[in-house]
């Protein structure tokens, strides 16, 4: 597959860029009304079939992976050529779906520790709309103490055998492949044994069971590995090594979270439920668009939205010039929940009874989405490890007391589930 | 928001940390304090020699700053002084300085303007009435026309430095429409009488003009500019508060981070307690989203953007509403010695404090900020 339209090259201006995606958006993209999405939801499959189609069209006119390298698909663009971009296709359907994990975690990470092959031909497949990349990194049996995994990759002969289970896949039953983190050495302290593969979600071994949600979602899946064969060109980075390819992500996580990756190709919202509050519609629509507490409640969700959004460009450029630490990061991931806070504590408040009991209009969503508001602060790590993070990575605080340090993992003790 | 870019600009920044940290310590702030004293003019004239009342002021005026981005500086300017939360009346000359550049006809002032940037007048910038809320473009003081310009009658009050100020920028109504004038303060008419406020050196003024004469000429912009020079004014009254801010939440929170270092409790440093650590990232996330917010306002005004209103509502209510409840944290951080008057923690707090409150508290501008977004949706 090659790009059919003439790729973008640094030596065309910012602006330039713009106005050719303009005029390419308009002649073959669906114009869509950003306060009024098309619902994506990613428990369906149609959404996932409609969003590589979609990528396709973008890969087609050459505007794939804009911040990606050009050997492996994308146009090897600075961010500021995709914040256009992302100015420009506002008004446009995008296949917003596949940023996260599929571009902002998977393929950065790939593109970080992957293998020569790997980057060819995943990259570039993710970018063509042919893959739908995730992660299979949390299991039942822990959350935050990633590095604790059981999954087990055993050697037998040329390949890898996998027996265990991962929990709190996003959207893993729509995914090609995913990244899944095993353990391939029980006799060394727990980051030293463990392995990362590329895993095609369909193999023979694997057997997968969507996980529904408070919200009624049946987005996260989990999955069950029995005798699941994997060849070598199926490890990303090096045997043993896995823990420094999970770091990766974690950390293209964290900033994919907060809305600070350059990997993500449009910013409007997913779908009606993932659309921000119009708080004047929401006051006309509880009939009070006069009252003044009202309006001031509404104005501070606001001024936290705004906020949100420069906290995001001030720490992506203040990572880039060195004036904070990588892992700053982890900032506008606890800010992005924080916000998700005031913004559901402020809608559920507006709305009152019609939140809470179905009076037959649209008002009623309010209150189901407030049942799930934690979901912003325990998905992609709990906002508690991230203040951790932050204490310990960022602001340099000693590490907290860790009983499995250095200890051999099969001497470690585990829980009892 | 220190966007130190420029060689020019860090030696600017520079030059205002070394004066600062050498004339006004914070030993010194509270050697004003005792005295009585809100700032010394000869000092504030020194200032005013560094540049820091021209940035605002054009060329042609005898203004100017290194940058080109003059309000990006005085902002760095203000950053610095909340390091030692000096005292001086840079807020007020600013202020009535971003009045008097932007006014219709500006070299009328053309003298006023040069003794405001040599720092050999102070003006403040008379904008707040008795009970009265921050509502600054329906004014109860009246300015009626006479044969010769126009008498200014009524009372404004909370004017910053009023006691220590020449001049003064006064909203009044005239003909059923807001107008500033400029007047001095010891004309016939004008009574001052000194209110303390919450911060050590900062003091305010109740100002009654009482049948105050002046001349056509002291009126400042057209009345169909007025309230754009009046937006323009807050802007700057409100960035420099925020500025400010930012450099006070930078100290303290340096200041704390250290001391949960150094303090050892059952063998450990503060610092080595979760339940702290987590204290401590809040205010490292708070910060750096105030400075963040700062900086965007910052940058609206500079290029006298259109939406700077909104960005400057927007960092208002943010670090307002932040600021004194990240100061009270350090206090608590710091335990019972952060409550002591001997500890410097509380110059820090009176000065968020009292910035929380002027110029519209965080409420009144959320209040704002939806009527703009709902303005701007019905556009």
């Amino acid at each position: 597959m090659s790009q059919t339209t003439s790729a973008a090259t640094q030596t065309e201006s910012v602006q330039e860029f713009a106005a050719r995606a303009r005029k390419w958006l308009a002649e073959n993209m669906p114009s869509i009304d950003p306060n009024d999405p098309p619902d994506a939801d990613r428990g369906e499959e149609a959404p996932w079939l409609r969003a590589r189609e979609l990528q396709r069209t973008l890969w087609d006119g050459g505007f794939a992976g804009i911040c990606f390298p050009r050997e492996y698909g994308g146009l090897g663009l600075p961010i500021e050529y995709q914040r256009a971009f992302d100015i420009e296709s506002r008004c446009y359907e995008m296949p917003i779906i596949l940023n996260t994990p599929t571009f902002t975690i998977c393929a950065a990470t790939i593109l970080d520790m992957g293998s020569e092959e790997q980057k060819r031909t995943h990259i570039a497949g993710a970018l063509r709309g042919d893959e739908v990349l995730v992660q299979l990194l949390s299991e039942p049996s822990g959350g935050s103490d990633l590095a604790g995994v059981i999954t087990r990759a055993d050697r037998r002969g040329d390949t890898w055998i996998v027996n265990g289970a991962k929990t709190w896949s996003t959207s893993a039953f729509a995914a090609d492949y995913g990244l899944m983190l095993a353990r391939t050495n029980w006799d060394v302290p727990k980051h030293e044994g463990l392995t990362m593969f590329l895993v095609p979600i369909n193999a023979p071994g694997i057997t997968l069971r969507r996980i529904q949600q408070v919200n009624g979602s049946v987005e996260f899946c989990e999955e069950f590995f029995d005798g699941l064969e994997l060849g070598d060109d199926t490890v990303v980075g090096e045997v043993n090594d896995g823990w420094a390819v999970a770091s990766r992500q974690l950390y293209h996580e964290r900033r994919a979270v907060g809305g600070g990756s350059e990997f993500a190709s449009g910013i409007g919202a997913e779908g009606k439920t993932d659309k921000p509050t119009d708080y004047v519609a929401l006051l006309e629509q509880v009939g009070q668009p006069d009252n003044e507490r009202l309006q001031e409640m509404a104005g501070r969700a606001l001024v936290h939205r705004a906020v949100q959004e420069q906290l995001i460009d001030h720490v992506y450029h203040g990572v880039n010039d060195g004036s904070l630490p990588p892992t700053a990061g982890t900032i506008i991931r606890i800010s992005h929940a924080e916000n998700i806070n005031v913004e559901l504590d402020t809608t559920l408040a507006i709305t009152g009874s019609a939140g809470v009991v179905d009076t037959g209009d649209e008002l009623f969503a309010i209150g189901d989405r407030y049942l799930s508001r934690q979901t912003a602060s325990l998905g992609g790590g709990t906002t508690e490890v991230g203040r951790n993070v932050i204490g310990e990575r960022v602001l340099g605080f000693p590490r907290e007391y860790a009983a499995d340090k250095g200890v051999p993992f099969n001497q470690v003790k585990r829980g009892r589930g | 928001m220190t966007d130190v870019a420029s060689p020019e600009r860090l030696l600017f920044a520079s030059t205002a940390q070394s004066f600062l940290e050498k004339e006004v310590p914070l030993s010194r702030i509270r050697e004003l304090h005792r005295d009585g004293i809100s700032f010394e003019r000869d000092w504030w004239q020194r200032a005013a020699e560094l540049g820091w009342a021209s940035l605002l002021v054009p060329e042609e005026l005898g203004g100017g700053s290194v940058s080109g981005d003059g309000v990006a500086d005085l902002a760095l300017v203000a950053e610095h002084s909340g390091r030692t939360v000096a005292p001086g009346p840079l807020h007020p000359v600013s202020a009535v300085l971003a009045g008097l550049a932007d006014a219709e006809e500006g070299a009328r002032h053309a003298d006023v303007i040069e003794a405001l940037v040599s720092g050999e007048a102070v003006a403040s910038w008379a904008v707040y009435e008795p009970g009265g809320h921050w509502n600054p473009l329906q004014p109860a003081v009246t300015a009626t026309r006479t044969a010769t310009g126009f008498r200014i009658d009524g009372v404004k009050d909370r004017v910053e430095a009023g006691a220590d100020s020449d001049l003064l920028l006064v909203l009044a109504d005239c003909d059923g429409a807001p107008r500033q004038f400029l007047l001095r303060t010891d004309a016939p008419g004008v009574g001052v009488a000194t209110q303390r406020s919450i911060d050590l050196v900062k003091t305010y003024a109740r100002i009654a003009f009482n049948g105050v004469e002046v001349d056509e000429s002291a009126a400042v912009g057209s009345a169909e500019q007025t309230p754009a020079l009046v937006a323009r004014q807050t802007q700057v009254a409100l960035v420099l508060q925020c500025a400010e801010t930012v450099g006070i939440l930078d100290t303290v929170f340096d200041m704390t981070v250290q001391w949960g270092f150094d303090r050892h409790s059952f063998g450990r440093p503060l610092v080595s307690y979760q339940a702290l650590k987590h204290k401590y990232a809040d205010l490292k996330i708070w910060l750096e989203a105030c400075r963040a917010t700062t900086k965007a306002a910052v940058a609206k005004v500079g290029t006298h953007a259109a939406d700077a209103d909104l960005a400057v509502s927007i960092a208002k209510s943010y670090v307002a509403e932040h600021a004194p409840d990240m100061v009270q944290l350090c206090v608590q951080l710091h335990g019972g010695i952060g409550v002591t008057w001997e500890h410097d923690l509380h110059l820090f707090l009176r000065r968020v404090t009292l910035y929380r409150s002027m110029f519209g508290t965080p409420e009144d501008h959320n209040l704002l900020v939806y009527r703009m977004t709902k303005e701007l949706e019905s556009a």
